[in-house]
């Protein structure tokens, strides 16, 4: 095992897309090409082993991460978005349109059984990184890149079609939840079905997976029947985790579950997290809020200015020395436990060096 | 010298109290941390602090003195939401206007220390990230010369990097002007690294 691996190297060539485990039987790359990708991917070879080699299919990871499951459950690969937009600090009317670069060849995955935690400042580009993982596109996006989920590449109306039933996002506040809906409806959702008899029977299967969701998740049958601004925060939380739950999805995306809860709520709300990767699913954390995202991770991807400058264990934050990254040192000295050190490589997250101007989600919100 | 809160009542309408006879005294170049349970209702003691919200029972003392009604206030929230602590429709150099001379000496050092650009004040907040607002924030409340501050939760948002670099230019004004500082924090190495008292609050006290 190589001790002094990259781990923000990657393999160049979309071509030498080998093999993903999950792939086996399924055929990669049977899917339609994602936005840039080309080439057909080659048939694959049975699962290697996980976690003894630095280099393994098409990622890398760094030497000293293991992650517990063997299965990639998604995999975003050389992911690059732009968007086209109007100079901001132009005047008026004499703007011109450029090309601003908000995501730049980032390439994270997620395997069965892990919480993958993407911790970066606010502009980095996790949240246009989420929107692409569940497929939401806007008009003036370029986007290239593989996005593989479960052992097929993806292309936007896969990523659409799996919207809710295989990745399920947790949105980041309450107030995703509609106010005049009993929280049980909401968690239940529109029954779906051809005729009206399978309706029925997709109703009945939904009471049932919601009785069963809030008796696993600890809240009351009579729960069912509050309105939102009737629930305590943590409740709330729970809930909203229970939508993203109804359809049994593989991967979670958690988009800053955390902010706005003091500790002992954010760790249950993570400890929650937790459960749903160890009985098989994926989660893709994404926060700001790095200690809180070392409670829980296997492992953390520090995205800055649109891609990953390093991705490693949880343990390597236990010694600033194993990790490799500046940005990510500087993060380690600044958390309030180690001495709040503001070192070299201000992690400006207000205008991250990220194309001329650094724009993350700002750039992105401001298009949408 | 102290910001002092004497049996403190509060609830919202149509519901029981949050908190009852609530006592809390903080001394000039203190630091001290409130700690209480979920729903207790400290962003809430936080607003009657600053004098925002009148409580119910109680009062709220400034160095002996009641909270003035007008003018600039002896005590400066910063919370967690800087998105909501600046009128939209007002660009940045007025909103800092309520607070004193943005030409000023004192406003031009407090933006080159806390990294407030000269371009950000003619923009109107929408246009300016959660951390840039933050800045904003701080230098807003620093130019009024408080006597205390109130941080609940102020840099929740922000990541490790900006959190460090505001936590220190906010506690070297803290140190040099000899401020009493409340602060709220979920984590408990910011509040170890800043506070030097907690304070826990029990339910409904």
């Amino acid at each position: 095992m190589k001790q002094d691996g990259i781990a923000g190297a990657r393999q160049p060539a979309v071509g030498a897309l080998a093999a993903v485990p999950g792939s086996v039987g399924r055929g990669a790359g049977e899917g339609a090409a994602a936005p840039g990708a080309s080439g057909p991917a080659a048939p694959a070879p049975a699962p290697s082993a996980h976690g003894d080699g630095e280099f393994h299919h098409h990622h890398t990871h760094a030497a000293d991460t293991r992650h517990p499951g063997r299965h990639h459950l998604l995999t975003v690969q050389n992911l690059t978005v732009a968007f086209d937009m109007y100079d901001a600090d132009a005047p008026f009317f004499r703007a011109l349109r450029r090309r601003q670069e908000v995501v730049r060849d980032l390439t994270v995955s997620v395997h069965t059984g892990e919480i993958l935690a993407v911790v970066g400042a606010s502009g980095a580009g996790k949240t246009v990184l989420a929107d692409c993982i569940m497929g939401r596109f806007a008009s003036n996006e370029e986007v290239s890149g593989e996005i593989w989920f479960d052992g097929e590449l993806m292309d936007a109306s896969g990523l659409e079609r799996l919207r809710g039933r295989g990745i399920s996002l947790v949105p980041q506040s309450v107030t995703h939840l509609d106010p005049l809906m009993r929280v049980g409806a909401q968690v239940r959702g529109a029954a779906r079905g051809e005729t009206r008899s399978a309706r029925a029977a997709d109703a009945r299967r939904r009471a049932e997976r919601q009785r069963a969701l809030f008796a696993d998740y600890g809240l009351a049958p009579e729960v069912a029947d509050l309105y939102p601004h009737q629930l305590s925060g943590g409740m709330a939380r729970r809930i909203l985790l229970m939508c993203a739950l109804m359809d049994e999805p593989r991967l979670l995306l958690a988009d800053e579950p955390t902010p706005g809860l003091d500790l002992d709520l954010a760790v249950r709300a993570l400890g929650d997290l937790r459960r749903f990767a160890d009985t098989g699913g994926g989660v893709l954390l994404i926060t700001h809020d790095i200690e809180l995202a070392l409670r829980v991770a296997d492992r953390v991807a520090i995205v800055r200015a649109g891609t990953v400058v390093e991705e490693t264990a949880r343990e390597s934050f236990e010694d600033p020395s194993l990790l490799r990254d500046p940005y990510t040192r500087a993060l380690w000295h600044a958390m309030p436990k180690h001495g709040f050190q503001v070192g070299a490589p201000t992690g400006d997250g207000d205008r991250p060096a990220c194309g001329p101007q650094g724009a993350g989600e700002d750039a992105a919100g401001a298009n949408r | 010298m102290a910001l002092e809160a004497t049996d403190i009542t509060f609830g919202y309408p149509g519901a029981r109290p949050l908190f009852e006879g609530v006592a809390l005294s903080v001394a000039a170049g203190e630091r001290v941390a409130l700690s209480a349970p979920s729903g207790f209702g400290k962003t809430t003691l936080c607003r009657i602090l600053s004098g925002y919200i009148e409580p119910q029972t109680g009062s709220v003392f400034v160095d002996g003195r009641p909270l003035p009604r007008r003018g600039a206030r002896p005590v400066q929230l910063l919370w967690q939401h800087p998105e909501q602590a600046f009128d939209p429709r007002l660009r940045m150099a007025r909103s800092l206007a309520e607070a004193g001379e943005v030409g000023g000496e004192r406003c031009r050092a407090l933006r080159e220390r806390f990294g407030v650009r000269e371009a950000w004040l003619s923009r109107l907040p929408h246009e300016l990230s959660g951390g840039e607002l933050m800045r904003c924030c701080m230098v807003r409340a620093l130019m009024v010369g408080p006597r205390y501050l109130v941080a609940d939760e102020a840099t929740a948002m922000l990541d490790a990097i900006t959190q460090a670099e505001l936590w220190r230019a906010l506690l070297e004004d803290v140190d040099r002007e000899d401020m009493g500082l409340v602060m709220v924090s979920h984590s408990p190495s910011l509040v170890e690294h800043v506070a030097t008292r907690t304070v826990c609050l029990d339910a409904r006290s």
